[in-house]
């Protein structure tokens, strides 16, 4: 279908995108790199009055070093993100998890800061994010910029903390050290196709077994959730897929999955369990 | 109406569009390019992908006001004067199209993964090509098409005479 007819801004600055957003009032919607809202559009599930199209804010594509973390600008693209050096370095788990997120040509325009506001739970980074205790810089042309750490970045299914005047510019990831390994592990039928469950990880290893154990999970519930008991029942033990198994049982803990066409709940819970072992195993083994 | 510059397979037009027409709506409606088609309305099919600025997007999923500047090339402007590009050479004597709807889109496609990367294992276009449907699910002669285009395309025409 064609869209219904929108108003259209393409400003080159943040500052610009801001006022054009406050202009623009509460149906406008901020087109990133497009490869769900427009979609939503051409289905007409969405119909904002104006798009803020972030296309030409070339400041928003920037990756930057800040000493003990990255700054990945939003709309820097999937494509981008894989091969970053610094992302590879410093948070190899989104630079694999992004590596999975569809495929070659909707990576070249779909964006990380785009994946993460649209906050659809089956989507993969929202988890990673979460994960990695991201921290999302959002800015608004009347008050400026603020910051919020993952947890509460993601409200609800497909909505995020932010306010219609804001745009989220950026994201803070703490640089992982030595001794991490990470692994995304994620279940789906078909290529390209979403994630029933997955699985971001985490995992330090010392000399006397797991010191800190890191467990997201992707379409586990209306937002990306902590596995927080399996991360908790790992700390201190050893490193070994045994262990690994026995933490896993808990990963569906506190979770409300959904039940839908690729699956019930209870197939979700169990598919967080297994995937949940072999992605710290992985990790561990990274 | 918006006025965009578009150089589409190496020439220049000036439009007025409306914001909302898609890319794809473009080529097709305005351009007369119906070279690329259009498969799903949700970015699934990859049939419209064409290459912006070098490199491979879905038509379908971008605004012809996102062109506005930039280069487009679509499967119309792989040839030279009548001469097939490698890859349609290959495509056609691998027999990889039946019905033909997605080939234009598997050929951009697997013109942007040779770009990046000039010897693909077999995997390696299987992962390439993943954003791109065949309906008639002949994918291994695809494979084995691109894989011969890739082959042709790293050595001269010449030394392949020379060589077969």
């Amino acid at each position: 279908m064609i869209p219904a007819a929108f108003d259209y801004a393409r400003p080159t600055t943040v500052e610009e995108a801001c006022a054009a957003l406050a202009d623009a009032g509460e149906d406008a919607k901020v087109l990133a790199g497009g490869q769900s809202l427009m979609p939503l559009l051409r289905l007409r599930l969405a119909y904002p009055d104006a798009l803020i199209d972030l296309d030409r804010v070339e400041a928003l594509r920037e990756i930057r070093d800040e000493g003990d973390a990255l700054f990945i600008g939003a709309m820097a693209t999937h494509h981008q993100v894989m091969r970053d050096p610094l992302v590879r370095e410093h948070a190899p788990l989104i630079a694999k998890a992004t590596a999975t997120v569809a495929d070659p040509a909707v990576r070249h325009r779909g964006t990380f800061g785009g994946a993460l506001a649209h906050a659809d739970p089956a989507g993969d980074l929202p988890a990673v994010a979460l994960a990695l205790d991201a921290e999302f810089a959002a800015v608004s042309a009347e008050r400026g910029e603020r910051r919020m750490p993952a947890a509460e970045f993601f409200v609800d299914w497909m909505t995020s903390a932010l306010e219609p005047d804001e745009i989220l510019v950026g994201v803070r990831v703490p640089k992982l050290g030595a001794g991490w390994g990470v692994h995304y592990e994620k279940f789906h039928r078909t290529a390209q196709a979403w994630a029933i469950v997955g699985v971001a990880c985490a995992v330090r290893r010392g000399q006397d077994g797991v010191e800190e154990a890191r467990v997201a999970l992707t379409n586990m519930g209306p937002t990306p959730v902590r596995a927080t008991e399996v991360e908790r029942s790992l700390q201190g033990r050893a490193a070994s897929e045994d262990a690994f198994k026995e933490a896993a049982q808990r990963a569906a803990e506190g979770t409300s999955p959904p039940g839908d066409l690729h699956g019930s709940s209870e197939y979700r819970a169990h598919l967080a369990r297994v995937l949940t072992a072999r992605a710290l195993t992985a990790a561990a083994a990274g | 109406m918006t006025r965009v510059r578009v150089e589409v397979d190496g020439v220049t037009y000036e439009d007025d569009v409306e914001p909302r027409l898609l890319l794809v709506h473009y080529l097709r409606d305005r351009l007369g390019k119906v070279g690329t088609p259009i498969g799903c309305d949700t970015t699934n099919c990859g049939a419209c992908t064409v290459l912006l600025d070098g490199v491979s997007v879905k038509s379908c999923s971008v605004l012809a006001v996102q062109a506005d500047g930039r280069q487009v090339t679509t499967v119309e402007g792989l040839g030279i004067d009548g001469t097939l590009h490698p890859l349609q050479r290959a495509f056609h004597e691998e027999h990889a199209l039946q019905c033909g709807f997605c080939t234009p889109g598997m050929i951009m496609a697997a013109l942007d993964l040779l770009r990046e990367n000039a010897a693909p294992s077999d995997e390696e276009i299987r992962e390439g090509l993943e954003g791109n449907l065949c309906r008639c699910t002949g994918y291994q002669n695809i494979v084995r098409a691109v894989r011969r285009a890739a082959r042709e395309m790293r050595t001269p025409a010449q030394e392949r005479e020379v060589t077969s």
